[in-house]
């Protein structure tokens, strides 16, 4: 049972079938799922969401599949966390960390492949298809494992070692691809046009993007139903950003929490930041760019919702900063020794931008903030690796262990 | 026959050249203006190119020589 009704043209209200479609035919806007509203907030309720199981599918009235016949990996419901020690080196004593490094395949991606996949498979597909820079390969390709269905995944073939793995595992079939960003990204596009396979992030982008709310349904929960104030919330597409945003005003909308005035704000890479570029310019509209950036999971030069992250922006006071390659790896190390969280690059992005947005005051220390750490540290393992401490070196000995104990730089013995 | 949409996205030097016209008289291609905002300093066309696919490779690539961005109407579809 799902109270999905119809596809909806997000910039003429123009309706479609709930079938493989992601633009509209007369404007190429970005169509989106449009749901009965009157029905879910009869069929809900705080109580019965709280009694189901600890995943996403929990919020199966707000999804556009059949959650019974859903693939389910155990995606979602990960852990927020109160970040004080983080919270007091940053000035912000209610700081929270949406920790979704805990997620099966280590990304926030298993929350939107989750919804992707089962509908795909609702749909008729057998094959299931993404082009990723990685933590999507890897979540569509442990889905596709679980349900049964062949899994394509397109990469570029300059990947970190750990997201090829993450991938190879589960054995779908890997492309890697030799060319310019660019390129590839056409020849992606070219594909997912010219093949019967469901392209979680293009041909099924609507249902895709559906998953990313249950990031705000789980934050209001864990809140004990309440909105945040202030989010921080990496970019790439921008999807994540709008979509979180759209849970918590759905979750309103269906009574189960009050009218939330989120402040929602963005996080870039200084290396691709059009999100960025452009507000810090006063223009809604972004120039696309050619990535150059460590943090390889947000190296989207030209973002499908780039100009709605610009508009929720505006809309809720937010503000979007751009960060370093050297102030990522050190948002990575800050959250690991503070938190014991190791996130990827991306969530290095996040921290850096929480402490850049704090410092400048656009983040006020009274406000509830939650940051969304949205992938695991192993897989970049190369952005830190040459920035950690040497181990002591020693013999089996109890003297070899004293004299390196007892010369550590900087620590008291 | 093969049709892509795309996003062509000019930068202030080539305002005043006529690149879609270009591309119809260049190549076997057929030009369809879906979309458009194209101002003194910068524009962006989204373009239907109808023809051969090697053919539409080839207008795309030579829009590219000149300094035309092209991308997927849909932006990037490579994700993280």
């Amino acid at each position: 049972m799902t109270y999905a009704q119809n596809l909806r043209c997000r910039e003429c209200s123009r309706d479609y079938p709930l079938a493989a479609l992601h633009v509209c035919e007369f404007c190429f806007g970005p169509l989106e799922v449009a749901y009965d509203d009157d029905g879910i907030r009869a069929a809900v309720s705080r109580e019965a969401i709280a009694s189901r199981p600890a995943n996403l599918w929990r919020y199966r009235e707000f999804l556009p599949c059949d959650a019974d016949s859903a693939i389910n990996i155990g995606a979602g419901f990960t852990p927020l966390i109160h970040a004080k020690n983080l919270g007091k080196a940053l000035g912000l004593p209610n700081l929270y960390i949406k920790n979704d490094t805990a997620n099966p395949t280590w990304s926030f991606k298993d929350r939107v492949v989750a919804v992707a996949s089962s509908r795909a498979r609702e749909l008729g597909y057998e094959k299931l298809a993404c082009a990723s820079t990685g933590n999507l390969a890897n979540s569509v390709s442990a889905h596709a494992a679980a349900a049964g269905m062949e899994a394509v995944v397109v990469i570029p073939n300059d990947l970190e070692a750990g997201k090829v793995l993450g991938s190879s595992i589960y054995s779908p079939t890997l492309v890697k691809v030799a060319g310019n960003y660019d390129a590839v990204n056409r020849l992606c596009a070219e594909l997912a046009g010219s093949r019967n396979w469901a392209f979680v992030n293009v041909n099924v982008r609507p249902y895709y993007a559906e998953g990313s709310k249950t990031l705000g349904f789980e934050v209001a929960e864990q809140l004990g139903w309440r909105a945040p104030d202030h989010c921080v919330v990496p970019i790439a597409s921008g999807s994540l950003f709008v979509k979180i945003r759209k849970g918590l005003n759905e979750f309103a909308k269906a009574g189960l929490i009050d009218t939330p005035h989120t402040r929602m704000s963005g996080a870039q890479a200084t290396g691709c930041s059009p999100v960025a570029t452009a507000w810090a310019e006063g223009n809604m509209n972004f120039r696309p760019q050619r990535p150059d950036t460590i943090a390889k999971s947000l190296a989207i030069g030209n973002p499908a919702d780039g100009y709605y992250s610009l508009v929720q922006l505006k809309d809720t006071n937010g503000a979007c900063a751009s960060v370093s390659d050297d102030e990522i790896v050190a948002g990575m190390k800050l959250l690991a020794e503070t938190e014991g969280i190791f996130a990827e690059t991306a969530g290095g992005v996040t921290i850096a931008s929480v402490k850049q947005l704090a410092a400048s005051g656009r983040i006020d220390p009274d406000e509830l903030v939650v940051a969304f750490v949205t992938g695991a540290g192993f897989k970049t393992a190369e952005a830190v690796v040459d920035h950690l401490g040497p181990a002591l070196e020693i013999d089996a000995t109890v003297e070899s262990f004293e004299a390196a104990y007892g010369e550590r730089e900087g620590v008291p013995a | 026959m093969a049709v892509q949409r795309l996003r062509f996205t000019f930068p202030t030097d080539l305002i005043k050249e006529p690149v879609i016209y270009l591309i119809g008289q260049q190549f076997e291609v057929i030009t369809n203006i879906r979309m458009a905002d194209v101002d003194e300093s910068t524009g962006w066309v989204i373009l239907e190119l109808e023809g051969d696919a090697d053919e539409i490779a080839r207008s795309v690539a030579w829009a590219e020589s000149r300094g035309v961005r092209v991308d997927p109407i849909t932006g990037d579809v490579i994700e993280g």
